[in-house]
């Protein structure tokens, strides 16, 4: 036989293509959505749009799945049973909102911080955070304190950006990139795009981290380290450039603070802060004309080592001689920290070898003019080519922040912070350092704004928030001594605090897109039972309300007395703003919008606008106009559009002015939604050449910061190798200053606050008995579920659809373990029984799994019998929020102690094997019950058949 | 049985996926379900979608392999597969139906499912899986090169590419005509050492793998301690360095 069928080759694909933004995880790629009978045919990464550049992951490719789940939610929901039991009954908007508003304008009559608002994956954190400032409360945070707080506040602290979102690796001029601890996770497409293209040159990608999948997988070399060692690592590479004089020492004097002068009167309250004039300006030593003369002035010659007898009798020291004796030092060097990092002296040589010989023998020019900030031309930018960017492994360790801030200082002893090949900022960023926004919280009062958005940058003991007393204000106890730098607040710690009432009792807890009684908290099940607690004098919930937003049926849903509904990505408004958590790139500020690509079939509304709405109802002064009417009766676009936190800068930077033709700065444009929409959703404006690099020091592109709002002045941004706010932390632990920390608190602080990066034993291994506890057990975050598991995607569970716990096959030689025994694993805070899987890539001494694929049975519509309830399992049952036991019988929070980010990784564990039994991992929780008007899943699912045939 | 082209035209398209970069995201397997599952080969039935022993039809499927045990090359690849468009496929050749075919004009292989039995013949010829059966309606499917949209002239012209290569972030995958030696794929293959997938089957896979890159640690060992011991410790060089700001 032999017969070719008349195929149609051009089928119609579409009646219309929308462009909107991708939701599936937090990169925030530009996506074409096409629309077909009113359905969503396709969905294809946009081409033209800065982050994704037409590429789409294999999240972002299964939106469709995700925006058609059967656990959606359908209309609002006010609890009819116990909590926890699942039982609820629908009701109206109108009555879901009169709830909410009774509650809340109570709470802010008379208390305004009995409310917690905290929000998860939210992507609107300045629309949210402002309504909490409006509202009064200090108690609002999104989940940066359990994602990767160390990284930001490190970055913020050390070069005026960070990782990921404020900062990226030169991908088309690095020749060797170093990729410190990221899990698969952020940002997804840049990040394998980006090694794409430095495979394609050829440039050398070497991965650290414990488990080699993923990105790791196709490193040119894996360094599978010991969990928690990095910062020590990396120590040891900074150890060996010094002793070579391989230091960018150019870059050092004129872009750092190496050269200001400290203070060293040990015992005094000066000690260790930088030496300054009449003027409060610090000061150097110039080592031609032998004379002190202000840092920060242009020409001069800083001494970069030296004591210097200033003026008044006291010693001072060019910071950078305090870097270089500390690192210097031979406990840091390859021999003495290769076995706490389990990688060999040779290697750590070799790897500084390579990193030197690529900076300074391989470095490149871009033959271009630019000004730098003092108005001195330069014929060309030069390139130290390496790249570095790190994540989660680094974060989500309690010596995290000092671990980030040691390989910024690494990259800024190569000279590779924001030159071509290196590490390159994105604008907004770089910021002075830290950012100049303070937290505000202190003094707050019913029926009263509070003076300043709650996040934002202590510079010192002064800028804590704490009561007259010294007790934490927050709930989660951001910004007291327990976590002084806790910049995106302690979401982990906010039910176990509220459940305590410690440091109060709350009234209500509204949060949303947390799954804070499953997967997004650590010691998942305790945080079940707080959130079902009650007094027993009262016999009223110990937290006594939840509102809780989400649009699918999530484990959270259960456990909330009132549910407002949202709606999925593609039928929404939003706004991903430069005042929020930007999508721009090294080469110029860009900001985005979704848009409605197609409308609701449920009674849901967006988030954001039930927000504005309950602002309005409330009566906050932002949302309400001076008749009492909602300012915003639009709802989020409305906001979006007219909402201006200061004159001329508002949420969308791109198309303001009232003829739509200013960028950054401008009044409100009425049809600035309709601008976005015919630009494919995206605003982006490219950098002139001679902008690009060296921002922080460059005349031109600080000027363009200014005009943009980015930076209140064009002063030059110099890199903060020695942080003066650490050591004011340190000064108060010793006993200096007005502010001072609890007796109990003073040894951690000493301990753990250093103007200069340190590593200490991460805090659950230094406190339990690693005999009884010898491994370590992380997470990896699945490239193909991180960030998307709202819903349980009918695709992506069928690619990964249960976990199990991989473990080295020397390791499980060991403990005579084979794949697929069933074991218990044993961690000071429970046990959990799961299946094992060996495997090569894994260090010696670590266990693993994917995050977050175990499910509760009957959450997300899946069936009871699915593999993710049955099967999969989540380590969080492990992890306890808090330390255990101090001396005196405290039990502080399990974060890091600068930042507070939440110390995941640093859980360790002792596995035994068991008997399978009934081959189900173990714990197990009831069935939750779908909620009402939530129909059962259907078992077959031909999603397509429809569309095809009316081509 | 069925007959392959007594003539093939002059076009031979396939794709070349490269086994270095690939990092595993699955990113071609759902981007490649979304097109076709409203495309020609619709529906890519999922069965027990949000059930136990959840399963469908997908064109592409990523496995993860660690190889070379606990040696110094020890690596783990991703390793993508789907249909190779074979010159000599006995997938098309054992069908009692002629529902399996090789285009003539460009050799991709195709099913016309009006007469496909679902005697999952084809399966058990192909020795690279990349044949699928969809239990709901009884038939195998496969991928197609995305026919429905390589040529669709109601795209734009750079858009008619098979949807796993669009979509792939790490630009492992590309698309174009193993027939034209000056082709971006047949310089790959070149350049790269791109192979064939068990050659000895003899079904000549159109489609090419790269090869997975040898390491790259270069001979150098270790930095030279530079010699600078003062009384005072060893910041002699970094004192009397003039440097200007």
């Amino acid at each position: 036989m032999l017969n070719e069928p008349d195929i149609a080759l051009s089928p119609r694909v579409a009646d219309e293509v929308k462009y909107t933004t991708c939701y599936m995880c937090a990169c925030r790629c530009g996506i074409k959505v096409h629309i077909k009978d009113g359905l969503v045919r396709y969905i294809e990464g946009n081409r033209n749009h800065p982050v994704n550049k037409g590429v789409l992951c294999g999240k972002g490719s299964s939106g469709i799945m995700q925006h058609y789940s059967p656990a959606r939610l359908r209309k609002p929901l006010k609890r009819s049973g116990e909590r926890g039991s699942g039982e609820f009954v629908e009701i109206e908007w109108d009555e879901a909102l009169k709830i909410a508003t009774d509650w809340l304008g109570a709470i802010r009559k008379t208390d305004p911080k009995k409310l917690a608002f905290f929000t998860g994956r939210d992507q609107s954190q300045s629309l949210t955070g402002w309504w909490a400032s409006q509202f009064g409360t200090p108690n609002f945070a999104a989940h940066g304190g359990f994602c990767s707080v160390n990284m930001a506040a490190a970055g913020l602290y050390t070069i005026g950006g960070s990782f990921w979102e404020f900062g990226e690796p030169d991908w088309d001029r690095a020749k060797y990139f170093m990729l410190f601890g990221v899990a698969e996770d952020h940002d997804s497409n840049p990040i394998k795009t980006g090694l794409g293209k430095l495979k394609a040159r050829g440039a050398k990608v070497v991965s650290v981290n414990p488990i080699r999948t993923g990105y790791s997988a196709v490193a040119d070399e894996w360094i599978g380290i010991r969990p928690g060692t990095d910062g020590l690592f990396v120590m040891a590479l900074i150890h060996e450039l010094l002793h070579a004089d391989k230091i960018d020492a150019d870059y050092l004097v004129r872009y750092t603070n190496a050269p200001w002068l400290v203070i060293q009167q040990p015992g005094a309250a000066d000690h260790g802060l930088f030496a300054r004039d009449a003027d409060g300006d610090v000061l150097a030593f110039d080592a031609r004309d032998k004379k002190l003369v202000k840092a920060k002035a242009a020409d001069i010659a800083p001494a970069l080592a030296g004591a210097i007898d200033l003026p008044d009798g006291r010693k001072a020291v060019p910071s950078f001689e305090l870097l270089a004796r500390r690192y210097m030092d031979s406990q840091y060097s390859p021999d003495a920290v290769a076995a706490t990092c389990g990688v060999s002296a040779a290697q750590i040589r070799r790897i500084a070898a390579e990193l030197a010989d690529v900076a300074f023998n391989q470095a490149i020019e871009i033959k271009t003019e630019w000004t730098d900030w003092a108005g001195r031309k330069h014929d060309r930018f030069i390139g130290r080519p390496v790249a570095m960017h790190a994540m989660r492994g680094i974060s989500a360790h309690s010596n995290g922040f000092h671990t980030c801030r040691a390989i910024h200082v690494l990259q800024t002893l190569l000279g590779s912070i924001e030159c071509p090949g290196g590490f390159r900022f994105k604008p907004p960023f770089p910021k002075p350092i830290p950012p100049a926004q303070k937290p505000a919280g202190k003094g707050y009062k019913p029926m009263t704004p509070l003076a300043g958005l709650p996040l934002g940058f202590t510079m010192g003991p002064e800028d804590l928030v704490l009561e007259a007393d010294g007790t934490p204000v927050r709930i989660d106890k951001a910004y007291s001594w327990e976590a002084p730098v806790a910049s995106h607040g302690l979401m982990h710690m906010v039910i176990t605090n509220a459940w305590k009432g410690d440091p109060y009792p709350i009234d209500t807890l509204f949060m949303y897109m947390a799954n804070m009684s499953w997967n997004s908290t650590m010691n998942t099940k305790g945080v079940m039972e707080m959130l079902t607690d009650k007094d027993p004098k009262t016999g009223e919930y110990k937290i006594p309300h939840i509102i809780y937003s989400d649009a699918y049926a999530s484990e959270m849903v259960s456990y909330a007395d009132l549910i407002l509904p949202d709606t999925t990505y593609l039928e929404r408004w939003d706004c991903i703003s430069l005042l929020d958590r930007p999508i721009c790139e090294a080469d110029g500020p860009a900001d985005a919008i979704r848009q409605p690509v197609v409308q609701p079939d449920r009674d849901v509304r967006a988030f954001q606008t039930v927000l504005l709405d309950l602002g309005a109802r409330l009566g906050l002064p932002g949302m309400t106009k001076e008749d009492g009417s909602p300012k915003f009766p639009g709802g989020y676009a409305d906001y979006i559009v007219n909402h201006e936190r200061t004159p001329g800068i508002g949420p969308l930077a791109g198309w303001r002015g009232e003829d739509g033709k200013s960028n950054g700065r401008g009044a409100v444009n009425p049809n600035q939604l309709d601008a976005y929409i015919k630009h494919e959703c995206f605003w982006h404006h490219d950098l002139q050449p001679d902008q690009k690099f060296f921002k922080f020091a460059n005349k031109s592109y600080l000027e363009f910061a200014k005009h943009m709002g980015f930076v209140g002045s064009t002063d030059q941004i110099v890199i903060q190798l020695y942080s003066e706010p650490m050591q004011k932390f340190k000064l108060a632990a010793e006993g200096h200053g007005a502010v001072q920390p609890p007796e109990n608190m003073r040894e951690r602080l000493k301990a753990t606050f250093d103007p200069l990066p340190i590593w200490y034993q991460p805090f659950e291994e230094a406190m339990i008995d690693t005999k009884t506890y010898p491994m370590h057990a992380l997470t990896q975050r699945p490239m193909i579920m991180y960030h998307s598991w709202g819903s349980q995607n009918a695709w992506l569970r069928q690619i990964l659809g249960r976990n199990k716990l991989y473990i080295a096959t020397t390791k499980a030689a060991e403990l005579g373990l084979v794949d697929d025994d069933w074991v218990r694993v044993y961690s000071h805070n429970g046990d959990i029984k799961v299946q094992v899987k060996t495997m090569e890539g894994v260090n010696h001494d670590t266990v693993w799994t994917w995050n977050a694929i175990g499910k509760r049975a009957g959450s997300w519509t899946l069936a009871p019998d699915a593999p993710e309830a049955r099967k999969g399992f989540l380590l969080n049952h492990l992890i306890s929020e808090l330390l255990p036991k101090e001396k005196d019988g405290r039990r502080l929070s399990n974060s890091d102690p600068v930042t507070g980010q939440a110390a995941w990784f640093d859980l360790r564990v002792r596995i035994e094997k068991c008997e399978a039994g009934a081959e189900v991992s173990e714990p197990q929780f009831p069935t939750l019950p779908r909620p009402p008007g939530v129909a059962a899943a259907p078992a077959v699912n031909r999603y397509g058949a429809k569309i095809a045939k009316s081509r | 049985m069925t007959d392959l082209p007594l003539e093939r035209g002059a076009k031979s398209l396939g794709l070349v996926i490269d086994l270095d970069t690939c990092v595993g995201c699955h990113a071609c397997a759902t981007n490649c379900k979304e097109w076709n599952t409203s495309g020609i080969s619709a529906p890519l039935t999922d069965v027990n979608a949000y059930q136990a022993e959840q399963r469908g039809v997908w064109f592409n499927r990523v496995f993860t392999y660690e190889v070379g045990g606990q040696s110094a090359n020890a690596r783990t690849v991703h390793f993508p597969k789907n249909c190779l468009h074979c010159e000599k496929p006995d997938c098309v050749t054992v069908c009692p139906t002629g529902a399996s075919y090789k285009r003539a004009e460009d050799g991709v292989v195709l099913i016309d499912h009006n007469k496909c039995i679902g005697c999952k013949l084809c399966s058990w010829a192909c020795p690279y899986g990349a044949r699928e059966y969809d239990e709901d309606v009884g038939v195998m499917k496969k991928c197609t090169l995305c026919i429905d949209k390589i040529y669709n002239e109601n795209l734009p012209q750079a858009d008619r590419v098979p949807a796993c290569v669009a979509t792939c972030p790490a630009k492992a995958r590309h698309f174009g005509d193993f027939a034209d030696p000056e082709s971006n794929v047949s310089q790959l293959v070149r350049e790269r050492g791109g192979f064939d997938l068990m050659p000895e089957t003899g079904y000549r896979p159109t489609s090419k793998y790269l090869p997975p890159r040898a390491g790259r640690n270069g001979a150098l060992t270790a930095l030279a301690p530079v010699e600078t011991q003062s009384p005072t410790g060893a910041f002699l060089r970094w004192v009397d360095r003039i440097l200007t700001r």
